[in-house]
Formats: structure tokens, sequence, C-alpha cells
């Protein structure tokens, strides 16, 4: 089968578009191709016929569309004859450059419209089984009558394709997929027993217009009444049982179909939200047996966001597209509209103007006995009816997929996120990682320079008055924790030579305490919503409850730490518990926040061994800094040593 | 004319050209290129995945080519052979084509029922190319 186009007639390639396809292909089937692909002869006339054309323009469709000259109508000469008889129709004349653009559907009188066309009267062969079985049901006099009738069949045979609704899936046979196009698959149908009860039904309904999809439709209406949803399916039966519903729009996803792939999406892999890997989805596609070059044509479709792997809309899409293919709908070039991920959400907010006037379109033109679950649901399948109705199932149509389909939503947001960004990433949720990507720039802490000496504490001073704004303005953001970073504690500051000196003593620190005191409300504030914001709840660390209990008494107590913390190039020695005196005196300073007191203690308790650690650090790089001064002072001693011992020894 | 190669362990996974007369003699310029690629690739220690280009060296008198040579980290190597008397594409015209080139290349890794080694013969690879190739001449 060509692939979205009709062979050339005499060498030229006609495109058809979607719409067309599907009349076609139900057409081709309609006229019984044999194996070779050759249509009956006797069927094609029949088909002609009925469009109504006079004789010599259908002579002009023979000859224009190459079957005179083959001798036999193939696939491409049929389709170039359809789209003639088209154009006729439409009062071109025949010829090849007139199908070159679009063209209304032909009509075919006494013929349904519609994508399938069955004839009842027709004997009952493989192909033709279905739409007998489509045409009976479908009628709309009977269609109470269908319902018992298409019982009848669903529970006699179930391995009916096309009865079986896409919910209860693994009941048909396996079906040779190629044999046939469009829906009548021409499996060997146990149909007798049907075929007879149907013929029944049959008589006296030689051009009642019928679509199979209609009948389908009745069955997926029954199906659900006789669950018969036990058995699961191997893809290639699943593949034949969903190609119901195809009826308006065979690049629409109808709800069975949707809850089946479901179904198959958590037996690959149970987190909706995830990502099925590429190998994965290989080995559950090449199931089905369609041709390597096929399922990679349909991966790239599908694979929207290009990362290698299948979000859910996008499993359901390929899915979609590998149960259209083996129902003999050739592939598309492009994804059509309705199964891109974000079809739900154009449905949504708008059902997309395009994809309903078509539909309405095609229903107006083609159908009448278009079926979706909705209409399955009202008998009234007159075909008078149909038109008017059409209308406003697409409106339908969309808003139940939206509603079913607005979980799928975010996952389309993140494939959209994905594609958009193309992080070829496997993280589940691209929306996180998104705004961890985003969050990660603004973080770079304010590395104080540490390089001065005193002077460096009132610049951090001002730093940390910045940041603890800042920090008080997107307090209650998560984001403000990873924008403004305290400055990391545990810079080993290379204070110069002098500031060693000053650091030993370390009895400075009384008086920089108090110094700093003036900003002990501001880092107390900043310390405890960075605090805060970050645990957001108790932590359970139970770093020094001693000092905790001594220290961590009323808020404010944190101040301390990042006075201190500041205050390293000045100074301190790493005595924690000796500023709770001064602790109690900054008390009073503090901002009384409304956090829980307890989670104060714990935090400041955390923060203060965090200071500890980091005077810990600071005093060791000082000492190695001071190590390394003495080492040098040694070796210009043990040098000058070295240049008096000759003159010593001499 | 205009030829677009992607070349993996010297044999050929695609090859398109714009006209598609003379073929062969593409075929050959090229085939000859590679060994230049090669050459480059070797030499240089470092930055393999550089946009490398190969100028005039390996040119008949009579006919005037350009060969641009582009490798990838995994060693798949993108030739370009263009007319010079088309000399109106500019080099950063020719480095976004090989970046196209590569992204499309990684789409058509990314599949999975693509075996590598395998011609190429994604669609969607080949849209992409033509698009290109379209616009350059």
């Amino acid at each position: 089968m060509d692939q979205g186009s009709a062979a050339g007639t005499g060498g030229t390639l006609i495109s058809l578009s979607d719409s067309e396809q599907r009349c076609y292909s139900g057409l081709y089937a309609l006229c019984q191709p044999d194996s070779s692909g050759k249509l009956a002869a006797g069927k094609v006339a029949e088909l002609f016929r009925a469009s109504q054309l006079p004789a010599e323009t259908l002579h002009q469709v023979t000859e224009v569309c190459g079957a005179k000259r083959l001798g036999y109508f193939g696939c491409g000469q049929f389709y170039g004859a359809l789209k003639l008889m088209a154009a006729a129709q439409a009062g071109l004349p025949v010829r090849l450059e007139s199908i070159a653009g679009e063209l209304p559907l032909p009509v075919f009188v006494g013929i349904t419209n519609e994508l399938e066309m069955r004839y009842p009267n027709q004997p009952l062969t493989n192909e033709s089984q279905s739409h007998i079985l489509g045409s009976v049901t479908g009628s709309a006099p009977r269609p109470p009558a269908d319902r018992p009738v298409l019982r009848h069949p669903d529970t006699s045979m179930d391995k009916q394709e096309v009865w079986s609704p896409p919910q209860s899936p693994g009941i048909s046979p396996p079906r040779s997929p190629s044999a046939y196009r469009s829906y009548p698959y021409g499996a060997q149908r146990n149909g007798t027993d049907t075929l007879l009860v149907y013929e029944a039904k049959v008589p006296g309904l030689p051009s009642v217009p019928q679509e199979n999809s209609s009948p389908s439709h009745y069955s997926l209406r029954l199906q659900p009444e006789q669950p018969v949803i036990t058995r699961v399916a191997s893809v290639e039966r699943l593949v034949e049982r969903v190609e119901v519903d195809y009826s308006d729009d065979p690049w629409r996803i109808t709800e069975e179909q949707r809850e089946y792939y479901t179904i198959q999406f958590r037996s690959l892999q149970p987190d909706l939200s995830a990502l099925i890997m590429g190998t994965v989805a290989k080995n559950f596609f090449t199931k089905s047996k369609l041709p390597i070059l096929e399922l990679s044509h349909i991966w790239e479709l599908s694979d929207v966001d290009k990362d290698g792997a299948l979000t859910f809309p996008e499993f359901c899409t390929a899915f979609h597209l590998i149960v259209a293919r083996k129902n003999g709908y050739p592939l598309p070039e492009t994804l059509p509209a309705t199964l891109r991920p974000g079809f739900v959400e154009a449905a949504v907010v708008t059902a997309p103007p395009s994809e309903k006037i078509g539909s309405v379109d095609l229903q107006m033109t083609s159908r009448q006995g278009v079926t979706t679950k909705q209409e399955a649901r009202d008998e009234s399948r007159k075909p008078a009816e149909f038109s008017p109705k059409r209308i406003p199932e697409p409106h339908e149509k969309p808003t139940q997929h939206v509603s079913t389909l607005k979980p799928d939503s975010p996952q389309e947001l993140d494939a959209n996120m994905k594609s958009r960004t193309r992080p070829r990433s496997y993280s589940s949720t691209s929306i996180d990682d998104a705004m961890k990507k985003v969050e990660e720039p603004p973080t770079p802490p304010p590395r104080p320079q540490k390089t001065h000496s005193r002077a460096s504490s009132l610049d951090l001073n001002k730093l940390f008055q910045q940041s603890g704004q800042g920090s008080r303005r997107s307090q209650h953001s998560l984001s403000a924790k990873s924008g403004w970073l305290p400055p990391p504690p545990a810079l080993p500051p290379r204070p110069p030579a002098t500031q060693i000196f000053s650091f030993i003593p370390g009895s400075e620190k009384s008086s920089q305490k108090v110094v700093q005191q003036p900003n002990f409300a501001d880092f107390s504030k900043f310390r405890e919503e960075q605090e805060t914001s970050v645990r957001g709840g108790l932590s359970t660390e139970d770093l020094t409850p001693p000092k905790l209990d001594s220290t961590v008494v009323h808020q404010g107590h944190a101040p301390q730490k990042p006075v201190r913390r500041k205050i390293h190039p000045e100074s301190q020695s790493a005595t924690p518990p000796s500023a709770t005196p001064y602790s109690a005196a900054t008390l009073t300073k503090s901002t009384q926040r409304p956090p829980p007191k307890q989670k104060r203690e714990i935090q400041m308790a955390i923060r203060k061994n965090r200071e500890t650690n980091a005077v810990l650090t600071r005093l060791n790089s000082e000492l190695q800094q001071q190590l390394k001064v003495v080492h040098r002072e040694r070796v210009t001693l043990e040098s000058q040593l070295e240049l008096l011992r000759p003159v010593a020894s001499t | 004319f205009l030829i677009c190669v992607a070349i993996r362990a010297n044999y050929p996974l695609y090859i398109r050209s714009v006209p598609t007369q003379g073929e062969l003699k593409f075929h050959y310029t090229v085939h000859t290129s590679l060994d230049v690629v090669e050459e480059k690739i070797s030499g240089v220690g470092k930055a393999l995945a550089d946009q490398r280009e190969l100028y005039l060296g390996l040119l008949y008198p009579t006919e005037d080519y350009k060969v641009y040579g582009y490798v990838t980290n995994s060693k798949v190597k993108f030739v370009i052979v263009v007319d010079s008397s088309n000399t109106s594409l500019r080099d950063n015209e020719i480095r976004s084509m090989f970046r196209k080139l590569h992204n499309s290349f990684t789409d058509v890794m990314c599949n999975p029922f693509y075996n590598p080694g395998d011609p190429i013969q994604s669609k969607a690879f080949d849209s992409i190319v033509s698009t290109m190739m379209v616009q350059a001449c």
C-alpha cells in the first residue's frame, strides 16, 4: 500500500487528503480486491454506475486513470479513478490536472458515502462480511433489532474483530493485516452464523447505505454491556480489535481506544507520567508485525520531542498509528492534528476549527452513520438527521476527549516543554527539571570577598543585609532559598597574615559581637528564613542538644551564628557556646517570628553546628597559613645557618 | 550542485544530491575526501567535533568544488560537496547546514527502530535535507 498517496496514474503522483484516503480505502475494500490488489471488475463497475456519471465520462475516467491500459483496476488506478470521478462530479474535465488539487469526495448514489460502504446483498465473502454486519446493524430503521443481532454475534463469535471494542482486547483472531485495507479484515471469520443472522435481516436492503462504523459502534456499546475484558491480547490482536471506532476520523482516538492504550501503557510502564524507553517500545511495537520501516516512520511521527522515549500521549499516538496501519490506512506524512499531543489542549480551548470543519465536512459529505460513542447511543441513525447532528458532534467529541484526556495534558505539557528544550533526558518530570534548571542559575551564592581584613566584615554585613532583605522579600517562596544562599560558611578565607594574628587572640570576639549586634536582627531573619524555607519542618537533627538547650531558648539565637560567621575574617575562636551570654543580649533584638519555637531551636542548633564547623574550618586554614609562614621562616633561618656555618667552621 | 553525504565507517549511510545528474563523479569526490577527513581526525587530538572544512585540496583543475567535512563525536562523517560556482554559500551557512544535518541525524538515531549502520530511510531526515539543499541552491 502506498503511504499517503495514490499511485501514479500514468506515473504522476497524486496526493490524497486524509479523508480521501479513508473514503477511497473503504471503497477499495468494497470492490473486493483480490490477493494481488486488483479489484473485481464487477464491483468497480457498480461503483462507477453509482456515481451517476454519464457513461462516456466513466470511460474517460477509466482511460485516464490507467486502468484501461492495464486491463484491471489496481490500487493506484482505483484511487485515480475515484479522484477523477470526484472531479467530474464537481464539473471539472476528466484530466489528470484537474485532480491535482483538493476535491470533494466523490458521491456515489446508492452507495453509502461514508467510509465503509456496504452492499448488503453481497455474497458472503470474507471481506464483505463485516460490511454485511455493518450494514445490517447500521440500518437506521432497525437499531433495536440490531442490538440483539449484534449481541448474538458477539456472544456467539467473539472473533468478530469489528465487534470487539477496544475495551475488550484480545478476542480477535489473528488477522493477516495486510490482506485487505480498511475494516473488513479478510480474516476467516467464522461468520457463517452471523452471516446467516444478518442475511435474514438483510433482505430488501439492497442499497441501504450503511457504514460499518455504526454497527461497530453498536457493538461497542454492546460490548461494554457484556464485558469480555478478561483477555489481554497481544498487540496484534489488539490492533485488529481497536480498529473499530474509526468512524469519523481514523486519526482520532476514541475513549475505548484510549483506555486500551492506557492499559497497555501501564503494562509497560506503571507510571502514566513516565516515559517508555525506546527499546521497550520497540519490542512492544515489533509484536505488531509491521515492517520495521513503517514502525520507524510511526516512531518518527509520534515521538514529537525526539527524545528516544515515549510519553503517554506519544505512546497513544504511536499505538493509534499502528492500529490504523494494520487496518489498512496508509501512514500519513505528518502527524494528524488529532493525534498531536497538543490536541487535547486545543480541544479544550477551542476544538481546532480545521479539524472540526474537516470532520464536519466529512460527515456532511461522506458519512451518514458516523458514529461516535455518543451517537451510538442515539438510535436515530437516519441519514437525514446526520448532518445536523454532525455539527454538535465535533463539539462533543472534543469535549469528551478533553474530559478524558485532561490527565494527559500535564504529560503533553511535559512533551511540549521537552520539545522546546530538547533536553534528550529521560527524566519523568521534565517540568521539575526545567524548573530546577531555572533555579540553578540564580543560585550562585554571593561569595564574600574574603580577601580584605576587618573591613571585610563591614562589607559582608552589607552583603548580608542586602541578602537578608532579599530573602525577606522572597521568604515565602521555595525558590528564595535557592536564589539566596547564605555565603557558604565553609569558604576558607585566606586572610592575610595580619588577620591570623588577630585571629589568635580572639579576644575581640566580644567587641565584634557587639559590633555585629545591629546586624543580628537582619541575620536572624535571614538565617531563620533560610532555615525555615529550607527545612519547612522539624528536622530530626540532634546535633548538640545540650548546646541547644542552653543556647537555643529564644529566637534570635540564630543571629549569633551568622554574625560569627561573618566575623570570620576578624577573628573568633571557635567557641560557639561562649556566644551564649551574648545571645541573651541579642535575643531581644531578634525578630519575633511566627514559626514554632521548637523548630527554631532545632534550626538554631543546626546553625550553630554549622557555624562551629565553619569556624573550625577557618581556624584550620588559618593555622595552616601560620604554619606556612613559620615554615618559611624556618627555611630562611636554616639558610642563614648554612651560610654562617662555613664561616664558623673556617 | 550540492551533495550531502553521511558516512559511517567509510561507507555512506545516505547520499543526496541536487541535481541528480553526474552523481558518480560526486561519489568519487566524496570518497576521496574521506581520506582528508581521516587525516584531520587523527591529526587533531582534541576538538574532534569541530566543524572542519576541506578546501579545494582535491579538486580537479577543470572543475571547482568545495568539499566540506564534519565529524561527529561518534565518528560519523558528513560531507558536503558544493559547486564552486555557487559562491553565495558562506562558511556560516555551511556550518549551519552541518548543524542541521547533525540534528536530523541524532533524531534518526533516537528512533529505536533504526539500527546504526543501516542506510537512512527516514522521511523526516529526507525532508530536512531536501529543504536544506533547496535553500542552498
